[in-house]
């Protein structure tokens, strides 16, 4: 900073001697500290891009293997996940589809995309839009055949919007298990959904009963289709309870993977 | 100056404590202490972003004008929040996932704006630097003492490992659920207070006024 004793040199230090008030310096350092600002964060933001994505991408086929049962700490995640099959499917038909490459699809944009997703009018899961292609993970045996299906799902709980995967038998009809990677549900509450001893519940349950009525439910008492159907709500989160019962039956009911899981029980995959 | 320096950093602890004290930062203080984990990667970024704003913030303070000065510290604080953010992601996702909406808050939180406005614009960076340090710690250490109580008797647990083993796991300890809900820091945050203020009375404020007593005629 310069005194009053020494004459400021240059053009610059010219410049900062003018009073902070004055209309050119203001401007000045706005634009300056702007400036700098901005740089330093597009600097990280580019830097640390590939970091958070391999993050995300990690964090997600984490959530793939323990849907399927087979992630245990310490485990190589890119080398077990080698076993699971990305395919993207259409809803409608509930076939495969070669239209986009899994590799690179992104589901969340694709239920943004008016072409690839569809406004909702009866929306139970609370998720506005659609997407009309999504990506499955299948699990085969040494075999070659179909051991486990990996399914994404979605929808509102209490406060947020819940991510997960649900893992059915080659049967399309019995749960393997239910996972949620990403929610912002009430911890010690809602967020017991992470619970592994209520996520336990999940394994063995039937979707549908024998006349393919889609029954499941995630209510206190067990309705009268049987316990099978039935997982106990969670206790003291009755919304986020009734989120979970209501976007598991939006998926596998008809607006979501009922076309598909009729294919795959008929063994057309 | 050692020792001035010293009290900087450690007068914002109790004697000066920004939440205790000031009430300042209590949003923050409420919704992220419901997990010990959470509310210490809170107390850290807050630390950072609050020591480093008023450091750069300090440095240009003769070059701020008067007028834009709220809108420049802003930019300074904001810049480094979303550094804080980024670096989250990028090295601690998992914990980055549950803080989520709350570390882009501390731009609006009102420790690193008081410190700036307070210190940062008429003392030297140093000076500034260890002052956003030690409000920093003592927003932190309030976060921690909430946190305690909060996940222990909430969640039965400290940093994720269980102490009181819940009954929902198959232990005997009933949590008490509304611990773990935002109002409960609110009563827990008042006692701390008043723990402090029965300690240090001279932390009392002074009634804004006073009743007036009027002598019967």
């Amino acid at each position: 900073m310069s005194d009053t004793e020494n004459q400021p040199k240059g053009p610059i230090g010219r410049f900062l001697a003018l009073p902070s008030d004055s209309v050119p310096k203001t401007i000045f350092v706005a634009v300056a500290v702007c400036l700098v600002a901005s740089m330093i964060v597009s600097a990280a933001a580019v830097a640390l891009r590939p970091l958070q994505e391999v993050n995300a991408l990690k964090d997600k086929q984490i959530n793939i293997l323990q849907v399927a049962g087979i992630y245990e700490p310490g485990t190589d995640v890119l080398e077990a996940f080698q076993a699971f099959e990305p395919r993207i499917l259409e809803l409608e038909t509930g076939e495969f589809t070669d239209k986009f490459d899994p590799a690179s699809f992104d589901d969340r944009a694709a239920a943004d995309d008016p072409a690839t997703s569809v406004e909702l009018t009866d929306d139970p899961a609370g998720i506005g839009r659609q997407a009309q292609f999504v990506t499955v993970y299948l699990l085969r045996d040494d075999a070659g055949e179909i051991d486990k299906v990996i399914l994404p799902l979605h929808g509102y709980g209490l406060w947020s919007t819940l991510y997960g995967f649900i893992a059915l038998e080659e049967n399309g009809n019995d749960i393997f298990g239910l996972q949620f990677y990403e929610h912002a549900e009430t911890p010690g509450l809602g967020a017991e959904v992470d619970n592994p001893r209520w996520k336990a519940l999940w394994n063995g349950k039937k979707l549908a009963d024998e006349n393919g009525e889609l029954q499941i439910s995630v209510t206190k008492t067990a309705p009268p289709a049987g316990p099978e159907h039935h997982i106990d709500a969670l206790a003291g989160a009755t919304l986020t309870t009734v989120g979970v019962h209501n976007l598991v039956n939006f998926w596998m009911g008809e607006a979501g993977y009922a076309a598909f899981l009729d294919n795959l029980k008929a063994g057309e995959i | 100056m050692a020792h001035k320096r010293r009290d900087m950093l450690i007068d914002p602890m109790v004697d000066n404590n920004p939440i205790t004290l000031q009430v300042l930062g209590i949003c923050s203080a409420l919704a992220v202490t419901s997990s010990l984990q959470v509310a210490f990667v809170m107390a850290i970024a807050v630390t950072f972003v609050t020591a480093f704003s008023s450091m750069f913030i300090s440095m240009i303070r003769n070059q701020i004008p008067g007028s834009i000065r709220i809108i420049v510290q802003m930019v300074i604080i904001a810049s480094l929040v979303i550094l804080v953010d980024q670096m989250l992601k990028a090295f601690a996702f998992e914990i980055s996932k549950t803080l989520s909406v709350f570390v882009g808050l501390i731009i609006t939180n009102c420790i690193v704006m008081g410190r700036a406005e307070a210190f940062a614009m008429k003392n030297p960076p140093i000076d500034s630097f260890i002052d956003g340090v030690g409000n920093g710690l003592g927003y932190g250490l309030i976060l921690m003492m909430v946190g305690v109580i909060r996940e222990l008797f909430g969640a039965g647990s400290l940093f994720g490992i269980t102490i009181l083993e819940t009954v929902n796991n198959g232990g005997w300890y009933v949590p008490n659920g509304m611990l773990l809900l935002p109002p409960s820091a609110f009563f827990i945050i008042g006692l701390i207070i008043w723990a402090f203020r029965s300690w240090k009375p001279e932390q009392v404020e002074e009634r804004e006024y006073k009743i007036q007593t009027v002598e019967a005629h």
